[in-house]
């Protein structure tokens, strides 16, 4: 604590799981983003990632409530948010965008995995029934219904990207709107929310699509790779943009709050906002990001460069996260001090249950590919050693 | 079971379990709603009628003292827990730079810091200032709650409910006054209640029951004859945070630019 602080501000109330939050419905609405560049947009150099993209946004989608559960006083009441909401609050929404969202994406990955559930329908043992039950036991496929399922797909994909917007700028309003927040208190939070989510969820897929591929040994299909790549970097310049443009407008008006807010950038959060969030994990990735997408490295150099972006990038926004979420809490709302907070690893709302939160959903991931594949089989063909050293002649375009 | 199972509350509650667990949360919701009849009956039978009255609070920071009385019978009063508090005293110095110096009395005993004070021979002015829920017209506590946990009574009251509140401490976040918490016993959100089950049968607020020097005054904004109404006519007051846009209802007399 430094400075004059409220005595009921001496806990911050919101932590890590609060951080995680975000974190999450960020990487579900990126990554379902990624999968309407295929399914919508026509980027068909994505198609090795399409269904693993929207697996992903699945099963995100299904663990974001989670770390609100863990965090309210009482998750047994949690339902009164939509048996009674207060429509005049911003979190009111939530059960409902979030339902509706889920539902959205469970009829999308029912229509796209269809044929694969069919097969599995037709098979043995326990993936069988599962594939029965979740099929109604309607094993038919002609011409006319992947007709009709193609129209569905590309209808709810559609659909899904103002819902991934809204449910991720509805987050970030939900910290814009709070005009005693001196530090959430900006219209362009929500904006920044959405950018920042789509870098994460573009970023956490190539990341995991190479760690998949290295580990059975699949070619890396290059062109994807590298198409993502450029998207990763296009979206990252908008929401670094995005988020040093906030600040410097405040800065700039030398409002009444900037007093305060400068001193937590230059005190409070120096090292993990300017050093951390900016320097380093905005930085570093931004001119990976451009050095691969300007110039020809070999497809080793570049799948190293763009993993390290990813990487870098993911922990970008996590640090984002963190320095809005936690940041604006330090500030007392007396604008004469700052609280202070360590995260705990093992209470309740602790570093270790949101590592285990945060990574329940990859092993998800895993049972869901053994069930029906996430990647087509073009995108899980072995490197042969011969194939090794040569140059991808996929990447043509 | 205790009760026989014709019992009426058992069946509605049975019935709403099924109706709920049917996917009709909301419409539930609503029913549940209109069965009992909006906000809860104000306590004190008929003897009270809340659209009689609109409650209203005033703190005189010439006259405190800062001796801490309020934040001790308040404690006690409510069993606000230790560490939390529903109301405070700041005190604050300006120094022969005309820089504030500002500190709180802390603790069950409510005292103040003696040594925390800049040598006396160059303060400029020293007073204090209590703090508590402004009770705002515009209250953005009541606006965030997602459940509608945290609403204003027809007499100008901001509470919790207690038995609806989630605990998800939204209300703490968008209070400009920090003067909600989340109860770490009960796990819902806290505040002043302007002692509400001791107004509604005709008893002051603790605090102002127990002020030695009158700086706290509440009052009923809805009788012309009100006291409080006098004050507030005959003196000049301020609000805290008035820019945005919350209308509290505690009334600032003499309050110091530094005070926010
Ligand atoms: S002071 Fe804070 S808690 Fe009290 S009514 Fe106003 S906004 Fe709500
Ligand atoms: S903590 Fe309780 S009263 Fe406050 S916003 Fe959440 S549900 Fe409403």
């Amino acid at each position: 604590m430094e400075g004059f602080v409220f005595p009921n501000e001496q806990n911050v109330v919101w932590t890590v799981m609060i951080v995680l939050y975000p974190y999450i419905t960020g990487l579900v609405a990126g990554a379902f983003v990624v999968s309407s560049l295929y399914h919508l947009f026509g980027r068909d150099e994505i198609r090795p990632v399409a269904r693993f993209s929207l697996g992903a946004a699945f099963v995100f989608l299904l663990f974001a409530p989670l770390p609100l559960l863990v965090h309210l006083g009482h998750p047994e009441r949690a339902f009164n948010i939509m048996i009674t909401p207060n429509f005049s609050s911003a979190m009111a929404g939530f059960g409902y965008i979030y339902t509706a969202y889920l539902l959205l994406v469970g009829i999308e990955i029912w229509f796209i995995f269809r044929d694969d559930m069919i097969r599995r329908a037709d098979g043995r043992g326990f993936w069988r029934l599962v594939a029965r039950v979740a099929l109604l036991n309607d094993l038919r496929a002609t011409e006319a219904s992947h007709a009709t399922d193609r129209r569905i797909i590309r209808f709810l994909a559609g659909l899904g990207i103002p819902m991934a917007c809204l449910l991720h700028g509805y987050v970030g309003f939900l910290f814009g709107s709070i005009k005693a927040n001196p530090w959430w208190s900006t219209p362009l939070m929500f904006v920044i929310f959405i950018f920042s989510a789509i870098v994460s969820g573009i970023a956490v897929l190539i990341f995991h699509y190479m760690l998949i591929a290295r580990i059975n040994r699949w070619k890396i299909d290059q062109a994807c790779v590298r198409s993502l790549g450029r998207f990763l970097w296009g979206f990252m310049i908008i929401a670094v943009s995005l988020e040093v443009l906030e600040v410097v407008s405040i800065a700039y008006k030398q409002s009444e709050e900037w007093e305060i807010l400068a001193r937590l950038i230059e005190d409070r959060l120096f090292f993990s906002y300017i050093i951390l969030q900016f320097l380093v994990f905005s930085l570093v990735p931004f001119l990976l990001l451009g050095l691969n997408a300007l110039f020809r490295f070999r497809d080793a150099v570049s799948n190293a460069i763009l993993w390290i972006a990813s990487v870098m990038l993911l922990v970008q926004v996590l640090l984002m996260r963190w320095n809005v979420v936690i940041g604006g809490q330090l500030v007392s709302k007396s604008y004469r001090g700052f609280t202070s907070y360590m995260p705990g690893v093992f209470e309740r709302e602790g570093l270790a249950v949101a590592v285990v939160i945060f990574t329940i959903p990859f092993g998800l991931l895993y049972v869901f590919h053994r069930f029906v594949p996430l990647f087509p089989p073009e995108a899980m063909r072995p490197t042969t050693p011969a194939e090794r050293p040569a140059p991808s002649q996929a990447d043509l375009h | 079971m205790s009760r026989p199972p014709d019992d009426p509350s058992d069946r509605r509650r049975f019935l709403r379990i099924v109706v709920q667990s049917a996917g009709g949360f909301f419409f539930a919701g609503c029913l549940a709603d209109a069965e009992d009849g909006g906000p809860p009956a104000p306590p004190g039978g008929t003897a009270y009628d809340w659209n009689k009255f609109y409650w209203a609070y005033a703190v005189d920071t010439d006259r405190c003292i800062g001796c801490g009385s309020c934040m001790r019978a308040c404690r006690t009063e409510n069993l606000v827990p230790e560490g939390f508090y529903r109301t405070w005293v700041e005190r604050y110095e300006i120094d022969a730079d005309d820089k504030a110096h500002v500190d709180i009395a802390l603790g069950r005993s409510a005292s103040f810091d003696r040594d925390a004070l800049p040598p006396a021979a160059g303060r400029r002015k020293a007073f204090f200032v209590p703090k508590l829920c402004n009770h705002c017209k515009n209250s953005v506590c009541s606006q965030v709650c997602p459940v509608g946990a945290s609403y204003q009574t027809k007499d100008g009251v901001v509470l919790v409910d207690e038995q609806h509140c989630v605990g998800c401490a939204y209300c703490v976040q968008a209070c400009p006054y920090a003067t909600r918490f989340i109860n770490p016993h009960k796990h819902v959100a806290d505040k002043c209640t302007f002692c509400y089950h001791r107004i509604t049968v005709g008893l002051p607020p603790a605090c102002v029951l127990v002020c030695p020097t009158k700086a706290r005054m509440y009052g009923n904004l809805k009788d012309r004859k009100d006291e409080l109404q006098a004050i507030l006519h005959r003196r000049r007051y301020m609000l805290l945070k008035p820019e945005l846009g919350t209308n509290p209802k505690c009334y600032y007399l003499g309050l110091d630019l530094e005070v926010v």
